[in-house]
């Protein structure tokens, strides 16, 4: 059967994109200011996070882990960004799981990598030797480093998710655990006033595209060219 | 002490010391080997004479599937699909008190596992 | 055989100073032991401040291993036969220096257990890993050289044909192995005190006068004579060495400041100030010839790269938060012992060096 070139392409391309893997997707997070500041002492994403995920609770501020934290207005964006309209004003941080991400560069072992199915900066404790490259690369400060045996500090464990071991870096997952149940971050879940939005920012449809499209939204230091994919709204 | 004494009697010690581990067994047999076996449950996820010898592979490969391929399921020779996890998993039929840690006991070997995977029975 | 026992023996001094180095070194592995249980908790570093003194000495002694090109290149290049009996002490500080290097590495990280892993892993997107392989390929390359140079002496022949194209390829490699270890700290957008084009071209020129100072001091520690000529070409590198870096620390004072750009301004702090000033003193002494000025150089370039470089470019986060980084008397002694253990490796090789070059003389 005789077959033109053209028609063998369209025919390859179509079979492709049946059959292919499916268009990778950009997991992103929207988080509305205004929406949080409702209740400027609320901590419940972080606590939420922090419980799934055993995260210790380390009271020596220099030796602590976070993955989901509030920092104040000018901290988060920046003292030339800080108008007397927001300047102390409570901002959660968390990994930005950066389109560009520094921490993913600069890894010796691989121990931390952007997943291409939907963009997420993984991190693998079995393999981190806990150089602590990453924590310098990241112009964030997003992640953690495990000073001390962590147990310690747990008041308890959640045997659902693994703790780690003194020596490795940790961070802030967007719950790659609970996407791969299909359902969304613990911090997305609990926030009260519904101020954090997460979604495919690829997907035309999704919440997160559509707020994105419809409102201004800004990144923390977006010049650096990291790509972040946290966003904020006011 | 002559040369000849010096080194007959550093040998006899080293001897002593290199066989020790023979002797010692000889005089003290360790205990039996006593595993709290599942109840009711005929199949593990994979043959057993496979786990008896590379149980710690398949879990390495696991982990690599789970954390590095995002991979999570599988199937178990008896039809069953199961989640790729340790905790979830094995330690849903096995005890580690009464199972895993006392083969390793046995053995000698300390896999590092447990210091980040908790085992749920002993968190009730 | 007679060579290395002479090395190995010596007066009653020489005994003290060996025995007073394994105990420092001994106390060093316990400490690390300690550390290795329960965890970096025991070193003054933090969450802001994630790298400090094994970092620091770790960049310093890089810089040590490549000044040996300062005496390798002119000797071999350009047939300065003065440096004729320096030479193999600069392969063989390179040697020391190296090693000194690869135990900071392995005491700064959380998990050695798992070293292999950057071996097993290879990720040529880290600065990391390339300065792995340079650091290791450097320290063969030097192994290769100093223990041919040796045997050549011991046997009074001239070195075998070999070793010249070794010798040539560890002149530009030398200078790559402080140019990746720059480039580690230069290509972090996110730390602006850092992320500076003359990162690499300050490191190579502190190296260079911290080097040929140390070679001055080691010889004069060792009463060793490199001969007049030697000295004084030692001197003029240090000194035009260090001019050079004292003007470069001085285009990035201008840069971060006249710019007026606080992120970057804000990593200068009195520590930095003080740093720059003793290398400014240094300078002046090396100008002025004082006999005290390669042990200035030397203390001044191992403050300001080795103590103040990397705690400086943590302070303050990103997020402007100055964490304040004091190391531990954990952290200091272990830095001690890793300076013992250089310490003990250079004893022992230059004392086989010069005892084979004095062997070859009788």
């Amino acid at each position: 059967m005789k077959i033109t070139r053209k028609a063998f392409l369209a025919l390859l391309a179509v079979a492709t994109r049946a059959f292919g893997k499916p268009r990778p997707r950009r997991m992103a997070m929207v988080i509305d200011l205004a929406k949080c500041w409702k209740d400027r002492g609320c901590t419940r994403c972080a606590q939420a996070c922090h419980a799934a995920h055993n995260v210790p609770q380390i009271p020596d501020r220099r030796r602590e882990i976070k993955w989901i934290w509030k920092e104040r207005f000018e901290n988060a964006f920046g003292e030339e960004s800080a108008v007397p309209s927001v300047a102390g004003a409570p901002v959660p941080l968390l990994c930005n799981h950066c389109e560009h991400p520094a921490c993913v560069k600069v890894c010796p072992t691989g121990a931390t990598w952007k997943r291409e199915s939907d963009g997420l900066v993984m991190m693998d404790e079995h393999r981190c030797i806990g150089c602590r490259y990453c924590m310098a690369a990241c112009p964030y400060g997003s992640r953690s480093f495990n000073w001390s045996d962590p147990r310690p500090f747990l008041r308890t464990i959640d045997p659902a998710y693994p703790t780690r071991t003194r020596g490795v870096v940790e961070k802030c997952t967007f719950c790659s655990e609970r996407l791969a149940r299909g359902g969304q971050p613990a911090c997305v879940e609990v926030c009260p006033p519904k101020a954090m939005v997460f979604g495919d920012a690829a997907d035309p449809s999704s919440a997160v595209a559509q707020l994105l499209r419809a409102r201004y939204a800004f990144r923390r230091k977006p010049g650096l060219g990291a790509g972040p994919n946290v966003f904020y709204l006011l | 002490m002559s040369e000849r004494a010096i080194i007959a009697a550093s040998l006899a010690l080293f001897l002593a010391g290199a066989s020790f581990p023979f002797w010692r067994n000889a005089a003290r047999p360790p205990r039996p080997l006593d595993l709290r076996l599942p109840q009711g449950r005929k199949e593990c996820v994979a043959p057993l004479d496979y786990m008896r010898t590379s149980h710690g592979d398949l879990l390495e490969d696991w982990r690599d599937r789970v954390v590095h391929s995002g991979e999570r399921v599988f199937t178990a020779p008896d039809g069953r699909v199961r989640e790729m996890s340790l905790v979830r998993t094995c330690l849903d039929c096995h005890e580690k008190a009464g199972f895993c840690d006392r083969c390793h006991q046995y053995v000698a070997v300390a896999p590092d596992c447990w210091s980040c995977h908790a085992d749920p029975r002993s968190q009730r | 055989m007679t060579i290395l026992a002479k090395a190995m023996w010596g007066s009653r001094a020489y005994r003290w100073w060996m025995a007073a180095l394994t105990a420092a070194s001994v106390a060093g592995v316990l400490l690390w032991v300690r550390q290795w249980n329960q965890g970096l908790v025991l070193t003054g570093m933090s969450r802001d401040v994630a790298w400090g003194l094994y970092v620091g000495q770790f960049t310093f002694f890089v810089g040590v291993a490549a000044s040996a090109v300062t005496v390798v290149l002119p000797y071999y290049l350009h047939a300065w036969k003065a440096f004729s009996r320096v030479v193999i002490l600069g392969e063989l500080l390179a040697i020391a220096s190296i090693v000194v290097s690869l135990l900071f590495i392995v005491v700064d990280m959380g998990r050695p257990d798992r070293l292999l892993n950057v071996l097993l892993y290879p990720s040529p997107s880290s600065l990391m890993f390339w300065d792995m392989l340079a650091l290791t390929g450097y320290l063969a390359l030097n192994a290769m050289l100093a223990r041919a140079a040796l045997a050549a002496e011991i046997d009074g022949a001239p070195p075998a044909a070999w070793t010249r194209a070794i010798m040539l390829i560890s002149i530009p490699w030398a200078v790559s192995i402080h140019t990746v270890t720059a480039f580690l700290y230069a290509g972090l957008a996110g730390r602006p005190f850092w992320l500076t084009a003359v990162m690499a071209p300050r490191f190579l020129a502190s190296a260079f006068a911290t080097g040929p100072a140390l070679l001055i001091l080691l010889c004069r520690a060792f009463r060793y004579d490199a001969g007049e000529e030697a000295l004084r070409k030692l001197r003029l590198v240090m000194t035009y060495a260090m001019t050079v870096n004292v003007f470069l620390a001085l285009m990035e004072v201008f840069t971060a400041f006249y710019s007026g750009i606080p992120e970057h301004a804000a990593h200068y702090s009195p520590w930095t100030w003080l740093s720059a000033g003793f290398a400014a003193v240094a300078l002046a002494m090396a100008l002025g010839r004082s006999r005290f000025a390669p042990a200035a150089v030397f203390a001044s370039l191992a403050i300001d790269k080795g103590v103040v470089l990397i705690p400086a470019g943590f302070i303050p986060s990103p997020a402007g938060v100055v964490t304040p980084y004091i190391p531990t008397a954990v952290e200091l002694g272990i830095v001690l012992a890793i300076w013992s253990v250089g310490a003990l490796l250079v004893t022992v090789l230059f004392r086989i060096a010069i005892a084979a070059q004095e062997a070859e003389a009788g």
